[in-house]
């Protein structure tokens, strides 16, 4: 029964409240979708702390979402054990760099007084989740070995089952708590996104790739009549 | 040819007096909140100086603004994809230390302070962490040449200048400065507007105010380093951009923007230019010698029959005609090519242009008296600077309004010293006839211009000096909301949640 709660109804109810609050939030306050950069007031440890960070975040993240969208592919990527091997390898030195750059972004607020006046409280709140979420992350691919495997034939059937409709906890509820707890910390975080400064992660400015460099705006462009 | 209108702006800087009165009348208005204390939309500094934010005209620091790549113009900062790889940290990016931490202070401490031998002091207290703070520098921390050692000898546009030259400016007798009032240039080729990649800054099309929006702002921060004149400004607390606004609500309400209306030294005008939309680009891409000249050449003729038809075919309004034939900076930029934009090599094609200052009259100490030196040279009286000694080197003028072409400075000099030549002649009479008609061809004009110029410059009304077009807000509102009524008796922006942060 807790493992129902835990793995179906936490998950669904976590991506409501994204969906939901986040666009309620972008509809009522779109003022408040930024980034809140702080690199104005200090930018010596961000210069080692936010690039990497991002980046390696990024990386890790979309081999999750590759191995869960198209498991096929991540089957046959993973087949051969050389290159198991330099999967995990590489997404155990991302997670490193992640938890590295992490930590001194951490380390920044607390330090610099001036970053840490325009820290808030969810600021705090989402350092501290991603920071537990990205070390137990780092914990399970250094003790859960072959975890580019395993994931296929864990997580992915059971967040796929999820996607259905048809929710299938087996392959999960069996699993050591570490790796349970890093699974949840991921929905956590997607339910914290929309009250956090997180929403920038969905307004990143691709558009801008294809956009002319000048912007005018019109109330009403005059159709030209000569 | 596509005609559009352009708010445009000159600022006279023989009369600015430096008083700062037009950065506080902007400061009450728009900068008073957390996170924009620092901010200065307006600011004065004084010339030769490294400016604000420090050494802001050094674009192999900030990169901003264009540059010309054989055939291409392209963003100094950097392509479009390397804005989205720089986006988690930009390298070119100026911090709170370039320009200056805000303070407050203690106040209370002078009231509260308990009875003892000395005098409580009231000491300063920053306004971003709250803490106390030492004071080591402020907005125009070196006005006047204060500490010019450190400033006025950092400034970029001295790079070009022969030692001589410099050990000129510094001798003490001929030491020399003016003031540079700078706000947004509301730029033709807005670099700002190019280097945001979530498309937050805008100009528009009407009347050709460029914006951040402030919905749409999401703190990439490029903004602030492509432009070349550091006029986009961070609100650290609210994690926004913010820039100057050229006071749109009040333009709308009929009244000129709060620092040209409160401008004690009367150095600011406001009117409507022409230009043609489609040579943006090419004008841009001209050399730089070539590059005064074009941007005069962009601006078009509004008696033209040719240039009515089109800007009426393209849906400028009729009043906005009106005024772009009223208008004082087409007069002062066009018809008498006396104002020029302030660093052209930015190629952003900045819409406020400056009168070059004439600076006072050349001094040297000789036989240990005051005496002015040189004044025969061009056969004129003490009290009239002749060209070719003037105290602030031409080069170092060029450097500033015309990417270094000195010929366009001579020609503006030429003039302003004809004008004063002419009307010293006639109010003072010590200038024969034969000298003054000389200073004219020389200056290349007619008596009449001259007295034009004359008038327009000392003695203009209110009305003469601003000429503000109708900006229409009523068929703004008409097409963005559909209905008038409920917006009547309403100016500005609309929006009723204060600009603070909030999640
Ligand atoms: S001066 Fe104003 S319009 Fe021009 S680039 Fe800078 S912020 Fe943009
Ligand atoms: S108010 Fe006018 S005269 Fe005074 S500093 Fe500003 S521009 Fe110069």
């Amino acid at each position: 029964m807790f493992d129902l709660v835990l793995f179906v109804a936490f998950p669904y109810l976590a991506v409501v409240t994204a969906v939901w609050a986040g666009i309620y939030r972008y509809r009522n306050d779109r003022f408040s979708y930024s980034s809140q950069s702080s690199q104005f007031l200090e930018n010596r440890l961000l210069s080692w702390g936010s690039a990497p960070w991002h980046y390696a975040i990024l990386l890790i993240l979309g081999a999750h979402l590759f191995a869960l969208v198209i498991p096929g592919v991540w089957g046959s990527l993973i087949s051969d054990p050389v290159r198991l091997d330099i999967l995990e390898v590489t997404g155990l030195a991302l997670a490193a760099t992640a938890l590295f750059a992490l930590g001194l972004l951490v380390y920044r607020r607390l330090t610099t007084p001036r970053v840490r006046a325009v820290t808030s409280r969810a600021d705090w709140l989402l350092l501290v989740l991603l920071l537990a979420q990205v070390a137990l992350g780092l914990w399970v691919s250094l003790f859960f070995r072959w975890g580019g495997d395993w994931y296929l034939h864990t997580a992915v059937p059971w967040m796929t089952s999820l996607a259905k409709f048809q929710p299938e906890i087996a392959t999960v509820t069996t699993l050591p708590w570490v790796v349970k707890l890093h699974m949840l910390g991921g929905f956590l975080l997607i339910a914290v996104f929309p009250f956090t400064r997180l929403v920038h992660a969905v307004i990143v400015p691709v558009t801008y790739l294809w956009r002319p460099h000048q912007v005018v705006t019109w109330n009403k462009r005059p159709t030209r009549t000569d | 040819m596509d005609i559009r209108a352009q708010v445009s702006m000159v600022f006279h800087l023989d009369k600015c007096i430096g008083c700062h009165t037009c950065s506080v009348a902007c400061k009450n208005i728009w900068t008073d909140r957390e996170g924009t204390e620092y901010q200065w939309w307006n600011n004065v500094e004084t010339k030769p100086g490294t400016g604000y934010p420090t050494r802001w005209e050094d674009q192999e620091e900030y990169r901003g603004g264009w540059k010309l790549d054989g055939d291409d113009l392209k963003l100094n900062l950097q392509s479009k994809i390397g804005t989205l790889g720089n986006i988690f940290y930009n390298r070119r990016l100026p911090t709170i230390n370039d320009y200056y931490e805000p303070w407050t202070y203690d106040y209370d401490h002078l009231f509260t302070a308990p009875e003892g031998d000395d005098q409580p002091t009231a000491r300063p207290v920053s306004l971003i962490t709250g803490e106390f703070m030492e004071i080591e520098s402020g907005p125009n921390w070196d006005d006047d040449l204060g500490g010019s050692p450190v400033y006025a000898a950092n400034d970029p546009n001295l790079e070009g200048l022969s030692d001589e030259e410099r050990s000129q400016m510094e001798e003490i007798q001929r030491v020399v400065f003016f003031y540079l009032p700078r706000i947004c240039n509301h730029c033709l080729n807005p670099s700002c507007v190019a280097a945001c990649p979530a498309a937050a800054l805008q100009k528009r099309g009407e009347d050709g105010i460029v914006l951040v929006n402030q919905n749409q702002c999401r703190a990439w921060r490029m903004c602030i380093s492509g432009c070349p004149y550091k006029k986009v400004y961070y609100n650290w607390s609210s994690g926004k951009s913010e820039k100057c606004i050229l006071c749109f609500p009040r333009l709308e309400s009929g009244q000129p923007p709060a620092c040209f209306h409160s401008c004690v030294g009367r150095i600011r005008y406001l009117g409507v230019l022409l230009y043609d939309a489609d040579r943006i680009e090419e004008v841009a891409k001209s050399p730089d010698a070539d590059l005064v000249e074009a941007q005069r050449g962009i601006i078009q003729d509004p008696f033209d029959p040719d240039v009515i038809g089109s800007a009426r075919a393209g849906g400028v309004p009729e009043a906005m005609l009106t005024a772009a034939r009223q208008s004082p900076v087409y007069k002062f930029v066009k018809e008498w090519q006396l104002a020029l934009p302030l660093h052209p090599e930015f190629r952003t094609l900045p819409m406020l242009y400056y009168v070059p200052p004439m600076l006072p009259v050349l001094a040297k100490v000789r036989d240990g008296k005051y005496d002015v030196a040189d004044s025969d040279a061009e056969g004129l009286t003490p009290l009239l600077t002749s060209l070719e000694s003037a105290r602030m080197p031409l080069r170092y003028l060029a450097s500033l309004f015309s990417a270094g072409n000195e010929d366009v400075l001579t020609d503006v000099y030429r003039k302003l010293i004809a004008v004063r030549v002419y009307k010293r002649g006639e109010t003072v009479g010590d200038v024969t006839p034969e000298e003054a008609r000389e200073a004219l061809i020389m200056g290349n004009m007619t008596a009449g211009e001259a007295e034009a110029i004359f008038r327009l410059t000392a003695l203009p009304s209110v009305e003469e000096r601003f000429v503000v077009p109708p900006l229409g807000r009523e068929a703004a509102v008409e097409e963005q909301e559909g209905d008038t009524y409920t917006h009547k008796r309403e100016a500005g922006f609309g929006t009723r949640t204060g600009p603070a942060r909030r999640w």
